[in-house]
């Protein structure tokens, strides 16, 4: 493997029949990432469970309720690796009542892969997937048309399910959408080139995956560095240090840039960036390192460093499009803690302007109530101000989470509009 | 700009340099729990550059069964003298002597399960709120699914079903009195990243992951090294042979394979082609198919 080589991450969500299991066990079959002693126990289950042949839809099988019920209940993690590239799968069930494990699996995702079923064409669940990528602003989108196998690989299918998923797509906020046709159980243009379907000019799955352009999916332009915690070394060499930790949240800070401290307005100037290998003379996201200014500052944790010619919004009141993940709906007018990068204040849902019918895709203006799963558009007021940007613009200044302070459970995941 | 991003160790390194900064500004008293194991040292070297210039501001934990390969004590006792960090000890056989938990008996007897009792008991009497480990998503199946902050009720027990989301990077440590989190800063790397970084960082390790000539008898399919612990059947037979441990646990249970690779470069290139999973060798997790989920359940690291 290469040193440049880069991690991709990419969610899958989809039900029990679009074949997402097997869609999965065959990128890591194919690829060689399945053990041989994983392989054996699937093999046997297979037999034991009567199927032809090994099921490699078992081999994403987790937690014993999930073996029992035959269904995935939460957001599984699996790896594997190329030549080219590390991978991380967030695998994630697709019924509408797992809205909140899909938008929780696409929250850090480059690439979301949306299955489609060729027999069947767009339905609903395409549509939800769709939007859920679009609102959690996934950089990229494959849609695989699967199942080509049982339409006789025909071209017309694809060319139609392809027309109807573009004039659903359109009207969402999505750039770079490939499709591929495909039979994961048979292994057409998975891993390998599909024999079957010569009219299809395009890559396999994993040679997309493995080629495509990533870099440019975090945000290069406005520098914001949250403040994670301060180093006060307290010991010979470094008696007067004081370095201020945190991960870059975008953009690149360099020593010697003027630099404002949120939110109390403090300039100063970068006097060194610091690793354990030594100083750096630039840092860019997302890589964690530490701080020291020019001059003595007050600084603590949730304060947000910025380039002083590029700052963030400060604010009080902010839109959000929130998804509520809690058993407990909302209660009206409650007090949350609100979580913003390392920053935490008290929040208060003011309003709920609108809610979306994930089914349809319509606004509901006349139902107001916050339950599991539901998606809507409100507006949140703070005690003290958060450093903000759009979530269309930086994923991670742009999004906050919400924690009921009863139960301390996090109840709701909000993009920033 | 095209130089502007990580390679995917760099990233790895910072997302859990990032949670550990995390434990540290949102727990009051975390530890590291730390095994000897290669895992527990990758975490332990991470701390280090989380902090630095200052010391790893938290001590390590670590759970001592008592059936230890004496190279793991050795460099444990090493590594906390090098750092100048605290170091909290919970022992497996006076949780025995007090009565708390009962040996195991028969030829494949463990203390492994027995350390949940004396894991937990360390945590409440430290008044721990977050144990850091060394736990990765790509180990075993009911791991897949946790989080890299995982909440633990007043008994110290998880609850797959009902753990809270997690999205982009932030991480939610809110907490009643009583009940504490477990933290995993490399849940998202592969046994393949860990050897790559070790490699790339060379990073002390205990001699056991080397390829060394070691007495070992041949047990459910792999070599058992030979120690006080080991009872022996008639039909089995001492012998000297080469080998290297791809995991490390109590003595009695990690199993050995025959290897000639004596340096990191030989290590990484091994398994890169191994076929069978790490945790292959280890027998507390062949007991059942949902072994590690019900020790989980129960409070196991």
């Amino acid at each position: 493997m290469l040193d440049n080589n880069q991690l991709l991450r990419f969610t899958t969500a989809g039900s029990v029949d679009d074949g997402k299991s097997t869609l999965i066990g065959r990128l890591l079959y194919d690829s060689k990432s399945i053990f041989e002693d994983q392989l054996e126990a699937i093999t046997n289950t297979s037999k034991k469970k009567g199927h032809d042949g090994v099921d490699l839809a078992l081999f994403t099988d987790g937690l014993r309720d999930e073996r029992e019920q035959g269904i995935t209940i939460d957001v599984a993690y699996r790896y594997f690796t190329t030549p080219k590239r590390k991978f991380i799968i967030a695998d994630t069930p697709g019924h509408i009542q797992y809205t909140r494990n899909m938008v929780t699996g696409a929250s850090t995702a480059n690439v979301a892969t949306i299955l489609i079923d060729a027999r069947h064409g767009v339905i609903e669940q395409t549509k939800r997937h769709a939007f859920i990528a679009s609102l959690l602003q996934i950089p990229h989108i494959i849609v695989c048309i699967n199942k080509m196998d049982l339409v006789d690989y025909s071209e017309t299918v694809y060319n139609n399910i392809v027309t109807q998923f573009e004039s659903i797509s359109s009207k969402m906020l999505v750039t770079d959408v490939r499709f591929i046709p495909m039979s994961a159980l048979n292994g057409d243009n998975v891993v390998n080139k599909s024999e079957n379907m010569p009219w299809y000019q395009g890559a396999p799955m994993l040679h997309t995956l493995e080629t495509m352009h990533i870099s440019s999916d975090i945000n290069k332009v406005d520098a914001r560095f949250p403040v994670q915690t301060v180093l006060r070394p307290q010991r010979e060499g470094f008696i007067d240090y004081r370095g201020y930790a945190g991960r870059v949240a975008s953009g690149i800070f360099r020593k010697g840039d003027e630099i404002t401290v949120m939110p109390s307005g403090f300039t100063s100037k970068i006097k060194t960036i610091d690793t354990l290998e030594g100083e750096l003379t630039e840092a860019y996201a997302p890589m964690s390192i530490s701080i020291t200014l020019e001059d003595d500052i007050d600084i603590s944790r949730g304060d947000m460093i910025v380039r002083s010619n590029n700052k963030p919004e400060a604010s009080q009141d902010i839109e959000v499009m929130l998804c509520w993940l809690n058993n407990d709906g909302a209660k009206p007018r409650a007090k949350y803690t609100i979580k913003h990068t390392s920053n935490e204040q008290k929040a208060m849902i003011k309003e709920v302007i609108y809610k979306f019918d994930i089914s349809t895709l319509e606004r509901k203006e006349d139902d107001k109530e916050l339950k599991m799963n539901d998606i809507c558009k409100v507006k949140i007021r703070t005690t003290k101000p958060l450093m903000v940007d759009a979530y269309r613009e930086n994923r991670t200044t742009g999004s906050i989470i919400l924690v009921d302070d009863a139960t301390n459970e996090t109840v709701a995941a909000g993009m920033i509009v | 700009m095209s130089k502007y991003y990580l390679n995917y160790l760099d990233e790895l390194e910072s997302e859990a340099i990032f949670i550990l900064r995390e434990v540290w500004a949102q727990f009051q008293n975390p530890v590291i729990l730390f095994s000897g194991g290669k895992d527990s040292i990758l975490v332990t070297h991470l701390a280090k550059k989380a902090f630095y210039p200052a010391k790893i501001p938290f001590p390590l934990m670590h759970v001592d069964t008592g059936h230890n390969f004496p190279e793991t004590i050795q460099f444990r006792d090493n590594i906390i003298k090098e750092l100048g960090v605290d170091l909290i000890v919970g022992s497996v056989q006076d949780s025995i002597d007090d009565g708390r938990v009962a040996e195991e008996k028969g030829k494949n007897a463990t203390r492994n399960s027995l350390q949940i009792t004396t894991l937990l008991d360390a945590i409440e009497a430290n008044k721990v709120d977050c144990a850091i480990g060394g736990g990765r998503r790509d180990e075993e199946k009911a791991r897949a699914k946790e989080r890299f902050f995982s909440h633990r009720d007043d008994f110290g027990q998880w609850d797959p079903k009902n753990q809270r989301p997690e999205l982009w990077n932030i991480f939610n440590g809110k907490h009643f009195q009583g009940e504490h989190f477990r933290a995993f800063p490399i849940s998202n790397w592969t046994e393949m990243d860990v050897w790559n970084y070790i490699k790339r960082e060379n990073i002390a390790i205990p001699s056991l992951y080397f390829a060394h000539e070691r007495e070992v008898v041949w047990r459910q399919n792999t070599w058992i090294p030979n120690s006080e612990f080991l009872i022996l059947e008639d039909h089995e037979e001492v012998v000297t042979k080469k080998i290297r441990f791809r995991t490390l646990g109590d003595i009695t249970i990690t199993g050995g394979d025959e290897s000639e690779a004596d340096t990191l470069e030989k290590i990484a290139a091994e398994v890169a082609g191994m076929r069978n999973t790490e945790r292959g060798n280890r027998s507390d997790d062949k007991r059942s198919e949902s072994a590690m989920e019900d020790r989980k359940r129960q409070g196991y690291f």
